[in-house]
């Protein structure tokens, strides 16, 4: 037993799903535009000498010409148009991919405690989902940020709160499976307490779900935030998203369509984008799916 | 079977009434109220009026008050549209929501399911990139932003199709019928497709067509109730999104039907309307997610005997 085995020269798991999502051309082309969007939004700004909630009085509801310095005309208040849509696309990604960070984390532990606990622990705790999911999503979100009183952060709050729910469901499901495993035995064997075998075994163990179901949260928070602004129950002016913009769009669209096209059409790319990664993720990570 | 249904429906039961009891607690619970928006008025009147529609009382007895009037079907007046009850609101505006919320259902299940079988059929067709395409500007684009291109094109442009309101009969239909259904449209196809992909390649299908049973046969017999399982499934999220969307289809294209009421009243802290709304939505979505496990369950006997 004194010949060494060479360990055979393997390709992590982690970088093969790399590898085929690197191949996935529309995904990537997904990537680089969405990187482009997001970098636009944030950079964008500051190539202009005013800001989205500046009026130029000399010039209001002035079209689309291209020239400098309102590319694309301002709005019937004077205000710079592509600056107030690159504002509004800061708060709208913003709030989406923060949104979809935090309602991941909270459904994730919530699910892994749940699925890793099981019996009566997981009974009450799924029962409880299963009751905020048989509720009408709209009637939940709005009321939440009526309760939390209007603003970005009653916004925010609203929106994590209704949408932790289907990764908590896809955990609990993973966990439980991953709670009868050898592994996970021999750690509560070990003396491992509860809470560390949550942390350390089951969550790690979720996490290629966790990134496919994650992905698919970002464009549902971004249209969740955009819908609710629309409506005049999310982001209110003079602050910009794309929610609000669109509906300042619809309401001049008789005049004038670029104010609807323009936020309109970024984030419907966006979420185009969105949509693209999160299928190349999936066929990445499980490529028995399709 | 009849266990069966009775369970979902005590838990729809349970569901409903937790979702009524925490809507009225959120509404009282959120800042500002009915009459606080008004022009000033005199302390002794606001309490007249806050008398009047029994918001002096503490809250257990309003909810109380509240849920006695709805086991007598009446769910109290308005405080916000002056003279009309909630019920006279409701039965104004429902037939509106449930013509347009119907007809999204139909068109989305026919086209969707057509599409999605195409797209099966014959993969890397032409019809199948233009499903693919189609399933695209569903997921991507949202209502509120296809509606008032749709709206700008059609009806401003070219004059062709009402803007909005419901003058016009069935013409001011067609949009606002269009623009929700796209949504489901998009989901029900890109489901079709896959799960027709899958049951294509069960092996019940092979021995069939090695029996000799002719393939339109087979198509029709052998693989269309495993196709649809999952259509079926989507029924419940599918009333989920057509309530979402009637509520931005309503606003976009000036529906007078209940979606539109629903954003206004809580908006406008109209306690009872706001509440009539809620119970609505939750009972219809309630007993359609029960009637698709119940068909489900009626196809698949798989499901029938899980529990």
């Amino acid at each position: 037993m004194s010949a060494d085995v060479a360990p055979a020269p393997g390709v992590s798991t982690l970088r093969l799903q790399a590898r085929r999502f690197r191949r996935n051309r529309l995904a990537m082309a997904s990537v680089v535009v969405l990187a482009l969007i997001v970098a636009l939004c944030f950079l964008g700004p500051y190539a202009f000498p005013f800001t989205g909630e500046d009026a130029d009085f000399d010039n209001i509801s002035a079209p689309a010409r291209l020239t400098w310095p309102h590319l694309f005309g301002t709005d019937d208040f004077g205000r710079d148009l592509l600056v107030r849509v690159l504002e509004g696309g800061q708060v709208s990604l913003t709030i989406g991919f923060l949104g979809a960070l935090v309602a991941g984390v909270i459904g994730v532990l919530y699910g892994a405690v749940a699925g890793y606990a099981g019996g009566r622990t997981d009974g009450v705790m799924m029962r409880l989902v299963e009751v905020l999911y048989g509720f009408p999503y709209v009637i939940l979100v709005i009321l939440l940020s009526l309760l939390f009183g209007g603003g970005n952060v009653a916004l925010f709050a609203a929106i994590v709160f209704t949408l932790w729910l289907t990764p908590a469901v896809i955990v609990r499901a993973q966990a439980q499976s991953l709670a009868q495993k050898e592994f996970v035995q021999a750690a509560r064997a070990g003396g491992m307490t509860g809470p560390a075998i949550v942390v350390q075994h089951i969550v790690p163990n979720c996490v290629s779900t966790v990134i496919v179901y994650g992905s698919l949260l970002v464009p549902e928070v971004i249209l969740s935030e955009s819908f609710l602004s629309f409506l005049g129950i999310g982001i209110r002016e003079p602050q910009a998203s794309w929610g609000n913009l669109i509906q300042a769009g619809t309401a001049a669209m008789g005049s004038d369509l670029r104010l609807l096209l323009l936020p309109g059409g970024l984030l419907a790319l966006v979420l185009l984008c969105l949509n693209f990664i999160a299928d190349g993720l999936r066929d990445a990570f499980d490529p028995n799916d399709r | 079977m009849l266990r069966f249904v009775g369970k979902r429906l005590w838990h729809g039961g349970l569901t409903l009434a937790a979702l009524v009891t925490l809507t009225f607690f959120v509404m009282r619970l959120a800042p500002g109220g009915p009459f606080s928006r008004n022009r000033k008025i005199s302390p002794e009147v606001q309490a007249n009026i806050e008398a009047a529609f029994h918001l002096d009382e503490p809250l257990w007895m309003q909810f109380g008050r509240f849920v006695w009037g709805v086991l007598r079907l009446d769910l109290g007046p308005s405080t916000r549209h002056r003279d009309y009850s909630v019920n006279d609101l409701i039965a104004s505006g429902l037939p509106y929501s449930l013509t347009i919320g119907l007809w999204a259902v139909v068109i989305a299940t026919l086209v969707g399911v057509a599409l999605g079988l195409a797209g099966a059929l014959r993969r890397n067709s032409a019809t199948d990139y233009l499903a693919g395409l189609v399933g695209v500007i569903g997921i991507a684009i949202p209502i509120f932003v296809i509606g008032p291109v749709l709206q700008a094109t059609f009806a401003l442009r070219l004059d062709w199709l009402p803007v909005g309101g419901i003058g016009e009969g069935w013409r001011s239909l067609i949009l606002p019928v269009i623009v929700l259904a796209l949504p489901n449209i998009a989901y029900i196809s890109r489901l079709t497709r896959t799960s027709m992909i899958e049951t294509l390649r069960e092996n019940h299908v092979r021995t069939a067509r090695a029996k000799g049973i002719g393939w339109r046969r087979v198509l029709w017999r052998h693989t269309l109730t495993g196709t649809l399982l999952p259509v079926i499934a989507y029924l419940g999220p599918a009333t989920a999104a057509i309530i979402t969307g009637s509520i931005l289809i309503e606003t976009i294209f000036a529906v007078p039907g209940i979606g539109r009421h629903f954003v206004d009243a809580a908006l406008n802290r109209d306690y009872p309307l706001v509440m009539g709304i809620t119970l609505l939505y939750g009972a219809i979505l309630i007993l359609l997610n029960i009637a698709t496990d119940v068909i489900r369950a009626i196809l698949d006997p798989r499901i029938r005997n899980e529990r």
